[in-house]
């Protein structure tokens, strides 16, 4: 949908679009997963998302609309948040679940052994590494060593949306984010030595081309579901 | 066979099936589920060349006369191996079962190879099951769903001890070709589905079978690569990425190719059309005719040569499945040394301490 520009309905948007599919790490309004999204005059925010498949995996499902709800519901003026996932084969089950606030485990009563914390952290380390080819790639064109690429430090690099979205990712799980951080970190936050540098950027890039192709895979899916 | 610029390639479809989704085949009061299921491969179907497209019906129930054509006649292709799928909790005769696959192999024994299931939580029954499988079927391979759900099971890991009983019979029963799928999933819940780390730890204790692990491309490529770069007998399915992906999105699919060339070898990857997902004719031709594009994004992934797309569109599969290939199809072999550059650099890697 087209996004609203003025009013609490701006605000609403906005705040979806901090809401981010965790395999994809990109915002659920940019995947165009948000079908609509209106406020009565009354602060109640109505929004209906939908996904590529009805078949897409329950806990990032979850995830996308607990996420919505706890974004919404923050927004000033809004007095209650209705999120609502639509033609998907737990739809009911979320939906209810989440404005409930019940828990994943709770809501999917003998389905479910485990929240899905874990499952966030797994991708925003996915995410984290492949933050660092985004980065590295234009140097490495540039001609920069091992060496050098070890030595980076987060402070040394031009400013950036990539890297700004990579310091904010490695901030969330936990990573080391300021200017003294490397730009090279193994998963487990251990820093890559210039022996380790090709490999290591080798697996940035395999991760960035998974990530990326299956977000490519889910704008298809969805396009030729809502024909869109 | 397919013959293109003086090259001949010997066609093995090593993923297809022969479904019915009809609506008559729908569990009363499950419709929206069995629905639902075939509207999702639809999805991926409309993802193939539009001239490919088939309307709905037809896609929820193809002739035995249609697939007939589609892959032997039109779609080049010399043998192919059904992977059964059964999903028996929506669709009630089953998806595409090993006994309705199997009509189609008595009746052309040299052109389908039938491949089976099992599920280890189907424990004893389950073995029983399999060795008369084995026997009526032929079974050199089968096809495992690690995130079907069973009452009140989300899913198993091959690593299981109870798995490890199964494929140790299946060993014991000829049954060499483990197909695992770690893909678009069926519906578990928490528990993550793509997760290969179990197929990691059954390949290195069952290292004469074999594990090709389907679609593997996508969605979890990256984990996928680390694993099979360290393990001789694991191999990537090729479903979904030629069909979801050459035709949608060549930019993705040079690159998901250019990694896993890196980092899997062309000696471990197998073709398959998922058959009727999407016909073989567009992806096998398409396919001859790709290459790796020149920009500069592109330069360090390993280049595919016509030798290449031989093994990856049939020769490695009739290694796997001891099919006799026709003289002019053949090639020079280079004695099961390995083209996996990223070996290399994980050893190098290894030595400089990586963790």
């Amino acid at each position: 949908m087209t996004a609203p520009t003025t009013g609490l309905a701006a605000a609403v948007w906005a705040a979806l679009g901090t809401v981010r599919d965790p395999e994809l790490d990109e915002p659920i309004t940019d995947l165009e997963f948000v079908s609509s999204c209106t406020v009565s005059g009354d602060g109640v925010a109505a929004v209906r998302l939908r996904l590529p498949t009805f078949f897409c995996a329950p806990n990032f499902a979850w995830l996308m609309v607990a996420d919505a709800h706890d974004a919404v519901a923050a927004v000033p003026g809004v007095t209650r948040a209705d999120i609502a996932l639509d033609d998907h084969f737990v739809s009911a089950t979320i939906n209810e679940g989440v404005a409930a606030r019940a828990g994943f485990v709770a809501s999917f009563a003998g389905e479910a052994q485990a929240e899905l914390d874990e499952l966030r952290a797994v991708f925003l380390r996915k995410a984290a590494l492949a933050g660092q080819d985004r980065i590295a790639r234009p140097l490495v064109d540039a001609g920069a060593t091992p060496e050098q690429l070890a030595g980076a430090r987060l402070g040394d690099l031009p400013p950036s949306a990539d890297l700004d979205r990579l310091r904010r990712r490695r901030a969330e799980v936990g990573l080391p984010h300021g200017p003294d951080a490397p730009l090279l970190l193994h998963p487990d936050g251990a820093p890559v030595t210039a022996e380790q540098v090709p490999l290591h950027l080798r697996r940035a890039r395999l991760t960035r081309v998974g990530i990326e192709a299956n977000g490519h895979t889910c704008r298809d899916l969805l396009g030729k579901r809502y024909a869109i | 066979m397919y013959s293109k610029d003086g090259e001949n390639y010997f066609i093995v479809d090593s993923h297809m099936h022969f479904w019915d989704a009809s609506p008559q085949n729908w569990v009363p009061g499950r419709e929206n589920l069995a629905k639902g299921w075939i509207d999702c491969f639809y999805g991926y179907h409309q993802l193939g060349p539009p001239e490919t497209h088939w309307d709905w019906e037809k896609y929820c129930r193809y002739s035995e006369e249609d697939l007939m054509h589609d892959l032997f006649e039109a779609g080049h292709v010399d043998v192919a191996i059904f992977q059964s799928t059964y999903l028996k909790y929506w669709y009630t005769n089953g998806f595409n079962t090993a006994e309705r696959n199997h009509t189609l192999t008595e009746k052309h024994p040299d052109r389908f190879i039938t491949n089976g299931r099992f599920d280890p939580r189907e424990g004893d029954a389950g073995l029983a099951q399999l060795e008369e499988d084995a026997e009526r079927y032929g079974l050199k391979g089968v096809k495992l769903y690690t995130a079907e759900w069973i009452g009140d099971s989300r899913g198993y890991k091959l690593s299981d001890p109870e798995a490890y009983r199964f494929l140790a019979r299946a060993q014991e029963l000829g049954i060499k070709n483990i197909h695992v799928h770690k893909g678009p999933t069926i519906w578990p819940l928490d528990k993550d589905a793509f997760d290969v780390s179990d197929v990691d730890h059954a390949a290195t204790d069952f290292p004469d079978l074999n594990f090709i692990v389907e679609h593997v491309g996508l969605p979890r490529i990256e984990d996928f690569c680390f694993m099979a770069v360290q393990e001789p007998n694991v191999y990537a399915g090729l479903s979904v990425v030629i069909g979801g992906l050459m035709h949608a999105r060549p930019k993705f699919f040079a690159k998901v190719m250019g990694e896993l060339l890196f980092w899997v070898g062309e000696d471990k990857m197998t073709f398959g059309s998922d058959y009727g997902i999407w016909e073989p004719k567009w992806q096998v031709e398409g396919f001859v005719d790709w290459q790796m594009p020149d920009d500069d994004a592109f330069t360090d992934y390993p280049r595919l040569t016509a030798e290449g797309k031989k093994k990856i569109l049939g020769l490695n599969a009739a290694k796997l499945y001891d099919l006799p290939v026709p003289p002019e199809c053949r090639i020079r072999t280079s004695a099961d040394e390995q083209e996996r550059p990223g070996e290399q650099l994980v050893t190098d890697a290894a030595a400089a301490g990586s963790p």
